[in-house]
């Protein structure tokens, strides 16, 4: 049997022929936060296992990194808003249902305990510096005192933030490619992945560098294992998944799909980390910087070709 | 109370007066529409058919936007009429996304638009504008809590459908077939 559909009389805006709500902006929100919350992952961690003094860029640059990352992610987002003065109304409120709710408060805390963090690093990191007023030098006394205590409430934190930007879309079951549970940890797995490159990027300490190419090349296994289930979560699902499916296999996306994020963002800088691990010599910035755009890229074929599947009706 | 549309399939006869009248009751802003009109052709040659349907914000039971809204703007009344509070709303566009319908849209002004099954014109007795219009009497509308009531009477004695069950919403929009 033939079916075809007419629509007539409808030709709205970013959402005929189909939906085109959420655009560049969301997809790089995405990534930082990702970044953001993989980044305040390890530093956390690291000063919980008090073993700071090991991995000096991640507990300090990477943060300042982090800061710049939840800054820029921020304003890519309220960018997207089309109803910007009203967006107070987002903290009138907590909706546990909303996913987004929950995720703009974690947002919150996450950057405020991200700068207080940098602020009770920022004498160490900057010795000429000095703080004019009595009262900022009393709480920066305060907060370094403080460090473990600001990383055991951060580290909770940022596994959620890091989760939530999967759940974001997981969330919504109109759309099909978005609509499976295993979403949630891949966006996880993938933002702590790309958060040690980027702390791999910038360290100079060999130590630290190996230690993090261990710890992404165990997180890049992951992630493929987790894409596998997805694809294979969608193959085994309904008629509104298999035409995702198809969009990501065979379809539209396929190139940006295998090429950039499979193969280049992921493969092949797992690799090279391999081949660095074994004693060859491989400069650590390009399995990083792959990781680093295999992650920009895979947010920007979800956010896009997430948004061409729909409900057959 | 439970407000539901019922629609008539084999009445429709496609003219889209229900759309030029809600455009006209609701001001909806020049290009855009809160219901439309879909056509579908189905079956081979010989054995073809037209379906011809008024389509519109379905009033979901579980509503999907309602959930995803990260404000409250979007809201379900006690009559089961889904809403947006324009002054709450930051335009993230997340209803819109999670419509399985697209029934919603991004108002010129910023904020998320759609039907309001005419809630304004309900309040003093009135039908909403586009089931008042219709030349062929295919739309009604009503309360399905009330067992007596047109659109009660009608989902007892002729078969009918809603738009995607399997989404899950529990739609109260429904299409007599």
């Amino acid at each position: 049997m033939q079916e075809e559909i007419f629509i007539s009389g409808r030709n709205i805006p970013k959402i005929d022929p189909y939906l085109e709500v959420w655009h560049f902006p969301i997809s790089l929100y995405l990534f930082l936060g990702g970044l953001a919350a993989g980044i305040i992952f390890f530093a956390s961690l690291f000063t919980i296992l008090k073993k700071e003094k090991e991995v000096q860029t991640t507990i300090k640059s990477a943060m300042i990194i982090v800061l710049f990352a939840l800054v820029i992610g921020l304003i890519a987002l309220f960018y997207d808003l089309t109803h910007k003065l009203y967006v107070w109304q987002l903290y009138t409120t907590v909706r546990i249902e909303s996913p987004m709710s929950w995720g703009a408060w974690v947002l919150l805390f996450v950057t405020i305990g991200s700068f207080l963090w940098v602020f009770s690093y920022f004498t160490e990191m900057f010795p000429k510096w000095n703080w004019r007023f009595e009262w900022i030098k009393k709480l920066e006394t305060y907060f370094i005192r403080n460090r473990r205590n600001l990383a055991i409430i951060l580290l909770p934190l940022s596994i959620i933030l890091g989760i939530y930007t999967g759940i974001l879309l997981s969330a919504f079951n109109a759309r099909p490619l978005w609509n499976n549970a295993i979403l949630g940890p891949l966006f996880l797995v993938s933002g702590l992945s790309t958060g040690a490159a980027c702390i791999i990027l910038f360290s100079k300490d060999h130590f630290e560098q190996r230690l993090f190419s261990k710890i992404d090349l165990a997180l890049i296994i992951i992630e493929l294992a987790l894409i596998i289930h997805m694809l294979m979560g969608m193959y085994a699902g309904s008629a509104v998944q298999l035409e995702a499916l198809d969009i990501l296999v065979g379809g539209e996306y396929t190139v940006m799909f295998f090429v950039f994020v499979i193969i280049l963002g992921l493969i092949f800088p797992a690799l090279l980390e391999g081949f660095e691990l074994m004693g060859y010599r491989v400069p650590v910035a390009i399995p990083a910087l792959l990781i680093l755009m295999g992650g920009l890229i895979f947010r920007m074929v979800m956010i896009e070709a997430g948004q061409i599947t729909r409900y057959l009706y | 109370m439970k407000y539901a549309m019922v629609i008539d399939t084999l009445k429709c006869v496609g003219c889209s007066d229900c759309v030029v009248a809600c455009q006209t009751e609701n001001d909806v802003p020049v290009g855009y529409c809160r219901d439309w009109v879909t056509e579908s052709v189905s079956g081979t040659y010989p054995s073809v058919e037209l379906e011809l349907k008024s389509e519109r914000c379905n009033h979901c039971e579980n509503a999907p936007c309602v959930r995803c809204c990260p404000t409250g703007a979007s809201h379900q009344t006690d009559e089961g009429i889904v809403l947006v509070t324009a002054d709450e709303c930051i335009g993230c566009g997340a209803c819109i996304a999670s419509c399985p319908y697209d029934a919603r849209y991004q108002h010129p002004d910023g904020y998320v638009d759609k039907c309001t099954f005419c809630a304004h014109r309900l309040k003093e007795g009135q039908l909403p504008a586009c089931v008042s219009v219709c030349p062929t009497k295919c739309m009604y509308f009503g309360d399905l809590d009330d067992p007596t009531s047109l659109v009660s009477k009608l989902l007892k004695a002729r078969k009918h459908k809603v738009l995607a069950p399997e989404a899950g919403t529990k739609p109260n929009v429904y299409y007599l077939i």
